[in-house]
């Protein structure tokens, strides 16, 4: 436990001691302000809802998710420091929940930011906060997956662009997987099962504000399997 | 407290190494020599537990690195080649990540920072960047945090790469310093790093230890030299000839050191037999005769003289 803090406070010393913090959270806020406001048409559409921001989160974080990710590992082995963190009495799991822990700060961090628009939009009108809540809960998951996917291709190589680039198409490949432009393609029963895989089909319900457990069990389990494929990429690296 | 028992390890197509077995006690300074590519990092990353030896196995303080990578790394500390740091960080705030890394209890902690600042010379820098340290100083800091929580023994890969002459002589002071309560291996290619610091070196060449003994038993070569002025130089060669054990003599008029050559005085070189040391007859001949003397040396050869001599039946072998 102690050591897994210990690696979660050094990597989010280093998103805020580098500008990657800043930028992340200044674009990710900004765009959320913008589709929200303009390419939701939120003043045309004359409801207290958050369905604007919601509708817009997944495609956001498969853009600005890979940047946050694509150093955790890449970086490392790029300065030679992945020997030195190998090389301490740590297990790699705790080195990987560390990273990942820093990581969903960060982006749980921009979420934080955004609720001036729920509270805004409750001047304004009667929030509803349930679908709310639900909604920040479904998009801490999705984007805790996103995160997962990028750590694990992070430490498939020493190339941050790369794992920008491999993480940006892996998180987009799951995306479109559910998309209404991809599974509409298929017949009805791949296409459901297409919908059942995507992150952006799962997120549809979410972001209407409807918690189904299964949406949540899938997130996690995303998740979770990435990470676990992030321990086994460092584990292999003892057989290199 | 170190055991490496037939070691091998190949990267894809290249071996590395080919069957490496030596052990270290407790206590002892060895050097690992060798040519760059010879293996050195490699035994010293499996011994680590960075990596994993392709066959055989390698026990440190009763713990197989294999099988308890763990264990051997809570006892030793370890400075890979370069000494990579996060250069983002502030030299304490790395020392502060190892420390928890470590689990070293936080009255401890304090106090072995302390220790390690004050033992590495750091307490300068120690609110600078890591970044925009000079090497030397990142070598220090690296010493630092390996040394931190104070391990039986230390693995330092090339410690003194890179270092400009000064700070070579101040890590190989620390070094040494550290030797005398600590096991340690270290990694070089420059031979005058063994003669500072190690009582023991283990010669790895092309994956295989070519040699292992004290540094004096490895560069010996079997030829006195003797300089001296005597009257009659072939009742010299006669003389020094006759020394049992001597096979030979070759003789040269010496130089006098700034180019010219000295009159009267010459080079004899003698060959020997075995490694049986004949510096005393010598002298006892030059005594007797009243010549004027100027050097009485055993030869040494080069490390590079050692590394040719001993990869050389390899390579006989091998064609």
């Amino acid at each position: 436990m102690k050591r897994i803090r210990a690696v979660a406070g050094r990597e989010l010393r280093a998103y805020f001691n580098s500008p990657i913090a800043y930028i992340f959270l200044l674009v990710f806020v900004g765009a959320a302000m913008v589709t929200f406001f303009n390419v939701n048409a939120f003043f045309s559409r004359g409801r207290a809802d958050l369905r604007g921001l919601f509708d817009a989160v997944p495609l956001l974080m498969v853009l600005l998710v890979p940047a946050l990710t694509m150093r955790l590992w890449a970086e490392e082995q790029k300065q030679g420091t992945m020997e030195v963190l190998l090389t301490l009495p740590a297990r790699p799991h705790e080195l990987v929940a560390g990273k990942f822990l820093a990581s969903w700060g960060l982006l749980a961090t921009g979420l934080g930011l955004t609720l001036v628009l729920p509270v805004t939009v409750a001047a304004i009108g009667e929030l509803d906060w349930g679908p709310v809540a639900g909604g920040y809960l479904g998009a801490l998951l999705l984007g805790a997956a996103y995160l997962a996917v990028g750590q694990f291709v992070s430490a498939t190589t020493e190339n941050q662009i790369l794992a920008f680039i491999l993480a940006l198409v892996v998180c987009l490949g799951l995306y479109g997987l559910g998309a209404e432009a991809f599974a509409g393609l298929f017949p009805d029963r791949s296409a459901a099962v297409l919908r059942s895989l995507g992150t952006s089909s799962r997120f549809g319900s979410v972001a209407r504000g409807v918690i189904d457990l299964r949406d949540l069990v899938y997130y996690v389990s995303l998740t979770g399997f990435f990470l676990a494929a992030s321990v086994g990429a460092l584990r292999a690296r003892r057989w290199a | 407290m170190i055991e490496i028992h037939d070691l091998r390890k190949s990267y894809g197509g290249t071996v590395a190494l080919r069957g490496v077995s030596f052990s270290v006690q407790a206590g002892e300074v060895v050097g690992l020599l060798g040519p760059n590519g010879a293996g050195k990092t490699t035994a010293m990353k499996i011994l680590v537990g960075y990596l994993l030896p392709s066959a055989g196995r390698a026990t440190v303080a009763g713990h197989d690195v294999i099988a308890e990578p763990l264990e051997v790394q809570r006892r030793l500390g370890y400075l890979p080649e370069n000494a990579p740091l996060y250069g983002d960080m502030l030299v304490q705030e790395f020392l502060g990540f190892m420390a928890e890394m470590r689990e070293l209890p936080p009255d401890l902690r304090s106090r072995r920072m302390a220790q390690v600042v004050e033992e590495c010379g750091i307490g300068g820098v120690l609110t600078r960047p890591i970044g925009e340290l000079s090497k030397g100083f990142r070598q220090r800091v690296g010493l630092a945090s390996a040394i931190l929580h104070d391990p039986d023994i230390l693995i330092l890969d090339e410690p003194t790469t890179g270092l400009d002459p000064n700070q070579i002589v101040e890590v190989r002071d620390l070094i040494r310093r550290m030797g005398q309560t600590k096991t340690v291996i270290l990694s070089t290619h420059i031979l005058p790093e063994v003669e500072a610091s190690c009582g023991r070196a283990v010669i790895l060449i092309d994956g295989l230890v070519r040699a292992d003994g004290s540094l004096h038993e490895l560069t010996r070569s079997r030829v006195q030299v003797v300089t001296a002025a005597p009257p009659d130089l072939a009742r010299a060669r006669e003389l020094l000839g006759g020394i049992p054990g001597v096979r030979a003599v070759e003789s040269n008029p010496a130089d006098g050191g700034e180019g010219a050559p000295r009159p009267g005085f010459h080079t004899f070189r003698l060959r020997l037999e075995d490694d049986r040391d004949v510096g005393e007859q010598a002298a006892e001949i030059v005594r007797r005769e009243g010549w004027r003397l100027r050097e009485l040396r055993r030869d040494e050869k080069s490390l590079e003289q050692v590394f040719r001599e001993l990869t050389e039946p390899a390579r006989e072998a091998a064609a």
